[in-house]
């Protein structure tokens, strides 16, 4: 038999590892290469149970509906009616979570500030103090007091309308900040009295205070040194939200923020952002559980944050319990963050428009997550300003749209009923019934 | 008639046993920069949290006895003695004015102060200093552990012996120790005295009524070396 004669033997094709797929080869490669873990900004990217996992039931004979457009649905809230002498007043339930100036172009935070203030919500300050620009374009600002202080003085504390001691945030609960080199220019080495251009690493603990009881004392030292003007809120990330949020209302909290694993971070350890923290969605129900217990519920209010983008997402949030919701991702994505018109630019930086996360690098080409002022000359504030109010007015007319479909004549009157559950597991998380049944994992026969 | 019943005559005395912190933070904060209330006394502190906190009036402030915790918190001008021991966070986040404790500090003391002068005549506990932002701290005993701890800036005099991790993740504060050190924290340095730390030191002691001599300190400082994240320092992090 010559060569010309063996039969065809067929090749069994390549076969990627389920375990070692292409991403997680290619993660390796580049630890090896570098000896330094992955850092990214954003939050968790992994699939998770989520708000798309529950469904709203909608009215029918049982109960009626309120008529589209025509009969009022309300929107506003209010934070701080526990202790503050000046609580605050939303017109919409979403508010714009905290993100730093260092992290984001003087640009972007007067965008945000410009966008909230057009549909009356709030904005936060971040690790780095206060700017003018925010503050001047904030109708309502919150000021956060972080573990660094950074820009922290009493001038800006007077100013602020209300303060958000923060102990954790969803992307890295436990974990303290950082923000490389590129983003340290001048300006934001002199808010945070740095060196310039050092790879800036902030505290995991306030310098000052550990624990539930010095957290009380240190609450009480806020208040007095703002005449028991302005609401305090305790941010957290969710790990263990009923503890957490019991000893933050026991310590004096008048609003509790609570931020899920999907919420975004400026830099943080892509391995910290995907495997430490609990979804949004497992952590609101315990901490409206947590807040029920004490005889609380809407008297503290609940803020949720991580991973809201839709309308449904805000409705489902308050339907489980918060007062209102928060978002910092989906807000910079409305000002500008990976648009497809700036693909050619996320490919030169070897990425993609809509997975664009390297925003500690400062290179943004969208002039968001970035002290290079060439780049951040490049996001307009009015326009990016305008396209977050529409988006915030989206979200609230599709929350409408969905509370009036359920019957309810304010946002703040959805309630746990409303709902549903398509898998086991939110079911179990959430304690909703799951579809079709009157169970959820747990509860007894 | 006592040296103390002397100076409560000329003062505004606000006794915290018959009068709330609420009313007297009020009133020490409601202060214009102008006003001729400028001594005021505070009697029986009681180890009450957050007194003579946030004020901005350039007055002279005594409490005569111990305070809780952050005393003369984020103090923006006035001088506040404490006549007693300090809790947790004495002078915290300060700006300006000044604090001089007459016994010991609990932790914290002077955490992230932006400036002023913070005196302890006494011993300082842990993180001494902490993340100060441009204060300068004279602590006439000993300083515990973990004490200026990613200090920014501003000058930590010790005079007796500092504690653990001196200085660790240190940035651009001088750190000046008359005694002995337990451990220098992580990048932090010996570094070589020059006139101009020398001139400060001076200053400093003079101001807080030391008669040490700068020639008898060591000055400690960041290596510099933590500052870009480097595998190498993995084993520092």
């Amino acid at each position: 038999m010559t060569e010309d004669h063996v039969p065809h033997i067929p090749q069994t094709r390549p076969r990627y590892s389920a375990t070692f797929d292409q991403q997680t080869i290619s993660e390796i490669q580049r630890a090896a290469a570098t000896g330094i873990y992955d850092i990214r900004g954003g939050g968790a990217k992994r699939k998770l149970p989520h708000f798309d996992d529950l469904l709203f039931l909608g009215a029918s004979v049982s109960r009626y509906p309120l008529e589209g457009y025509r009969e009022r649905c309300g929107t506003d809230v209010v934070l701080g009616t526990r202790f503050a002498k000046k609580p605050i007043h939303l017109k919409i339930p979403i508010t714009i979570a905290g993100m730093s100036f260092g992290a984001l172009s003087g640009n972007a935070k007067e965008a945000l500030g410009r966008g909230a203030t057009a549909v009356g919500t709030s904005t936060t300050t971040g690790d780095g103090g206060m700017t003018p620009e925010e503050r001047g374009h904030s109708q309502t600002l919150v000021y956060q007091y972080l573990p660094s202080r950074y820009g922290m003085n009493l001038t800006d504390l007077r100013k602020a309308d209300a303060i958000e001691v923060v102990v954790g945030q969803g992307a890295k609960p436990g974990g303290g900040g950082m923000l490389l080199g590129q983003k340290i220019s001048p300006r934001v080495a002199q808010m945070r009295n740095l060196p310039e251009g050092i790879d800036q690493r902030s505290a995991c603990r306030h310098p000052d205070w550990t624990g539930p009881d010095d957290l009380e004392i240190k609450i009480l030292e806020l208040r007095e040194l703002t005449n028991w003007e302005k609401p305090i809120y305790v941010k957290i990330g969710a790990s263990r939200p009923y503890y957490d949020i019991a000893l933050a209302v026991k310590a004096g909290a008048d609003v509790v923020v609570l931020d899920g694993m999907q919420g975004g971070t400026a830099a943080t350890q892509d391995v910290f952002i995907e495997h430490v923290g609990i979804p949004i969605l497992s952590a609101i129900r315990p901490a409206v559980q947590s807040l029920q217990d004490l005889g609380m519920h809407r008297k503290v209010q609940l803020i949720v944050s991580g991973g809201i983008r839709s309308g449904a997402d805000v409705a489902k949030a308050l339907a489980l319990g918060a007062d209102a919701v928060a978002i910092g991702t989906a807000a910079l994505i409305a000002l500008g963050d990976n648009s497809p018109e700036l693909e050619a630019e996320y490919n030169k930086l070897g990425t993609t428009a809509g997975a664009y996360d390297d925003w500690h690098e400062g290179r943004d080409p969208a002039g968001i997550t970035t002290q290079d002022a060439v780049l951040a000359a490049r996001l307009d504030p009015v326009k990016a300003g305008r396209r977050l109010a529409n988006y915030l007015s989206v979200l609230t007319l599709e929350a409408q749209a969905i509370a009036r479909a359920c019957g309810k004549s304010h946002l703040h009157n959805l309630e746990p009923e409303d709902l549903v559950a398509l898998t086991m597991e939110a079911s179990a998380m959430t304690q909703i019934p799951l579809a079709g049944t009157n169970w959820f994992p747990g509860k007894n026969f | 008639m006592s040296a103390l019943q002397k100076t409560l005559e000329d003062a505004v005395i606000f006794d915290l046993s018959q009068e709330k912190l609420r009313d007297l933070n009020a009133a020490l904060q409601g202060l214009e920069e102008k006003t001729n209330r400028t001594e005021w006394s505070v009697l029986n502190p009681r180890g009450a949290h957050a007194i003579a906190v946030g004020v901005t009036a350039p007055v002279a402030i005594t409490i005569d006895g111990h305070a809780g915790y952050y005393c003369a918190g984020m103090n923006d001008g006035a001088a506040i003695t404490i006549r007693g021991n300090a809790g947790t966070g004495v002078a915290e986040n300060m700006m300006s004015g000044s604090v001089h404790v007459k016994g010991d500090a609990s932790q914290s003391a002077g955490a992230t102060a932006h400036g002023g002068l913070l005196i302890i005549d006494g011993n300082a506990a842990a993180r001494c200093g902490i993340s100060m932002k441009g204060v300068n701290i004279v602590v006439k005993g000993n300083a515990g552990h973990m004490s200026a701890f990613m200090a920014q800036s501003g000058n930590l005099v010790i005079c007796g012996d500092a504690g653990e991790a001196l200085g660790d993740s240190l940035y651009e504060a001088r750190l000046f120790v008359k005694g002995t050190v337990k451990s220098l924290g992580a990048d932090c340095e010996v570094k070589e005295m020059t006139a101009e730390d020398k001139e400060i030191l001076g200053s400093l002691l003079k101001q807080a009524g030391c008669t040490e001599k700068p020639e008898d300190f060591t000055r400690y400082g960041s290596a510099r070396t933590l500052y870009h994240f480097h595998v190498d320092n993995a084993g520092a992090y």
